[in-house]
């Protein structure tokens, strides 16, 4: 027999199936909030700083007015000739002596794929866990922007920094498209042994701007 | 719905199949220090937090208020990703979600996918489906890479290569990776970087992927998928149609909830503070990522198992594995002996239960594969208390098998002996004369029935004489 729409009765059936196996008296679920929403710990930019560096990111802390500065010493340390940005980039983050294609119009797969790195801003940063999240927001650009270069330099404003998860979860928005970054790409898959550097950015800089 | 696809066919019950690989001092050398390593930085993990308890209680009430209510919550999900412009689609069962998942990769004229790690597509067998419909799946995570072109069988839920050692994975990579350079050594270094340049232009140029999901937000219709190496975010991002499978018992229900999951994973499953890429997307987002995105929800034996009232906490699971990592029997006999794609403590107990038939003996003979000494339990981030439903299920074995069991008859025998003072020093005396069977005071094969119960253990030899003859020979 062919089924007439099997999609309609695929998910009726699950759902009636669902009810069946709950019963008629549902467990009312009390769920205790007791947990820490912040911990306390004294200066979070710090704390970010030391958290990203122990996934053996480079981390510089520097003054809000020496940032342009920074991000060019550090650019000209990796020598790099072709840096990304999103279409918002500030210009005062533009080094000279490097040559800077904007997400505007797009960049092709190819030209994200040729270029020797990307600098971004971030919307949120974690000290404890020494993540960086990007919510494709000021100064961030799409998702592709920060996965296909091998190198990502980031900005974080001191402003941005916030202590623990719950904190910066109540942050975000979930609808926007959203990457949690916690130190360069890494894995685990050999004997369990963290090893950094797989499909994502092998080198990831963070400038802690105060 | 009972689900299909949980077990490898063949695959002989739980005490022959852990035979063989006791036998294998390479895999058991391999086991142990990987296991060994990964313990040890979990309790580190774990250690910084002095909340841990608190909130492992709360990531087990939250998931228990989700199986409550199911129904209302999957509901819910399906308005909030179909508002956002995805499509959801509902699969009772591995085939009708295969089916659906080869028409979509049809639909989208491609014959061949790139995937992320995910254990609801291992479950269902999708990349043997694809196969057969003519479409090449392609595994992008470096230990599900590594099963795949070893063209071998999972063995771990976070790592699925982890009886592989890195010389092994080196053989691997230079036979059937045609980019592999012949001087590739095995230092994890290279291997990592020989998967990248494999794997580079597959994700530059796939037009469609399938992922898992680890986490989807029931209010806003948000996906979440937690890795590692990258390859999470070339899949979820690049593709033109981006295919998500995920068992029903991974919503929740609002996004704060993922402040306690986004502790207690990491730390549970590769003991960091965080993972390298947390990837959260809704629907579909013109201009960043797929123009199409499909979220298949599968159910393949999860309602059975809602349907017991002490085993559905099995679908709390988050797939961390380190129930797997604590284990002393996973520590000797690998993943694979459990003949599943969900091995360890937490397979032991969710492969019987998705499968719904306890009488068949290959997963009738899993939950008996554990000592009960509860590493599993203190070490779940959700609070399974895999103990308890192992139990339960043995419970659930032996009424599957009906009738009179050799334990029942045993037991009735014992207590006819204990019973008369008489009989019970004749039974001793006769269980002397099992110290004929005994080499180095150990018996490792008694005649049929007790035969059944050697299979899989050694019993100390008898004492010649019981306490009872020798209080009588010396002080009566």
């Amino acid at each position: 027999m062919v089924d007439p729409d099997p999609h309609a009765s695929a998910r009726s059936e699950v759902l009636g199936r669902i009810r069946a196996a709950i019963g008629p008296d549902r467990p009312r679920v009390q769920i205790p909030r007791d947990y820490d929403v912040r911990r306390e710990h004294g200066n979070v930019v710090e704390l970010l700083a030391r958290r990203i560096a122990d996934y053996r990111a480079v981390v510089r802390r520097v003054a809000a007015a020496d940032l342009p500065d920074a991000i060019g010493t550090l650019l000209a340390r990796r020598q790099v000739r072709i840096m990304l940005g999103p279409a918002d980039l500030p210009e005062e983050w533009r080094a000279p002596d490097v040559e800077w294609h904007l997400d505007d119009p797009p960049l092709t797969v190819e030209q994200l794929d040729r270029a020797d790195g990307v600098l971004t801003g971030c919307a949120v940063a974690i000290a404890e866990t020494g993540t960086i999240v990007l919510d494709a927001g000021a100064a961030q650009g799409r998702r592709a922007l920060t996965l296909v270069p091998d190198y990502h330099l980031c900005v974080v404003r001191a402003d941005q920094v916030v202590g623990s998860v719950p904190e910066a979860l109540a942050r975000l928005d979930p609808v926007r498209p959203l990457t949690f970054v916690s130190g360069p790409s890494a894995t685990s898959d050999i004997e369990l042994d963290r090893v950094e550097g797989v499909h994502g950015p092998r080198t990831l800089e963070v400038l802690v701007a105060s | 719905m009972a689900g299909t696809g949980v077990t490898w066919l063949g695959t002989p019950a739980f005490p022959r199949a852990a035979r063989g690989a006791l036998a294998d001092t390479q895999l058991r050398r391999n086991l142990r220090k990987a296991t060994h390593t990964i313990r040890d930085k979990r309790a580190a993990a774990v250690a910084e937090l002095a909340d841990w308890e608190r909130l492992r209680r709360a990531g087990a009430a939250i998931k228990d208020s989700v199986l409550a209510n199911l129904d209302v919550h999957l509901e819910r999900l399906e308005a909030a990703v179909t508002a956002r412009g995805g499509v959801v689609h509902w699969a009772r069962d591995a085939d009708e979600a295969n089916a659906i998942i080869l028409r979509l990769v049809r639909a989208a004229g491609a014959d061949e996918v790139v995937k992320v790690k995910s254990m609801a597509t291992a479950e269902i067998g999708l990349n043997e489906a694809l196969a057969e419909g003519g479409v090449r799946a392609v595994e992008t995570d470096l230990a599900e890479l590594i099963v795949q072109l070893g063209r071998d069988r999972p063995s771990h839920i976070l790592v699925p290569a982890i009886h592989r050692n890195r010389a092994e994975i080196r053989e691997i990579f230079r036979r059937e990776m045609p980019s592999a350079s012949p001087g590739l050594t095995d230092d994890p270094r290279e291997l990592a970087d020989a998967a990248r340049h494999h794997l580079r232009l597959k994700f530059l140029s796939a037009r469609v992927a399938v992922s898992g999901a680890n986490f989807a937000v029931a209010d806003t219709g948000s996906v979440v998928v937690v890795e590692s190496e990258g390859n999470g975010r070339m899949c979820l991002t690049l593709p033109e149609t981006l295919i998500t499978v995920m068992g029903i018992e991974k919503v929740v229900p609002t996004w704060r909830d993922l402040e306690v999951f986004l502790q207690l994973l990491p730390r549970s499953s590769t003991a960091e503070r965080m993972n390298p890429y947390t990837s959260v997307w809704t629907g579909v987002t013109p201009g960043d990522g797929p123009r199409q995105f499909h979220l298949v929800l599968l159910d393949n034996g999860r309602t059975d198992t809602l349907a017991d009232e002490v085993g559905r906490q099995a679908l709390r699971c988050i797939r961390c594995s380190a129930c797997l990592n604590s284990c002393p029997v996973y520590e000797r006999t690998g993943g694979q002996a459990y003949g599943s794609v969900y091995p360890g403590p937490i397979g032991a107990i969710l492969t019987p239960q998705l499968l719904g038939d306890l009488s068949h003996p290959q997963p009738a003979s899993l939950p008996y594969a554990s000592s009960l000494c509860g590493a599993c339990f203190e070490v779940c981030p959700v609070r399974i208390d895999i103990p308890r439903v192992l139990v339960h299920l043995r419970s659930r074995v032996v009424d599957a098998r009906g009738g009179r069991s050799p334990e029942a008859a045993a037991m009735a025998a014992l207590a006819w002996i204990m019973r008369d003072p008489g009989r019970f020093e004749a039974a001793q005396r006769a269980g002397s004369l099992a110290r004929l069977l005994a080499r180095q005071g150990r018996i490792s094969r008694l005649p049929w029935p007790g035969s059944r119960w050697t299979s899989a253990r050694d019993v100390p030899a008898p004492p010649r004489e019981s306490f009872r003859a020798w209080w009588r020979r010396n002080r009566g």
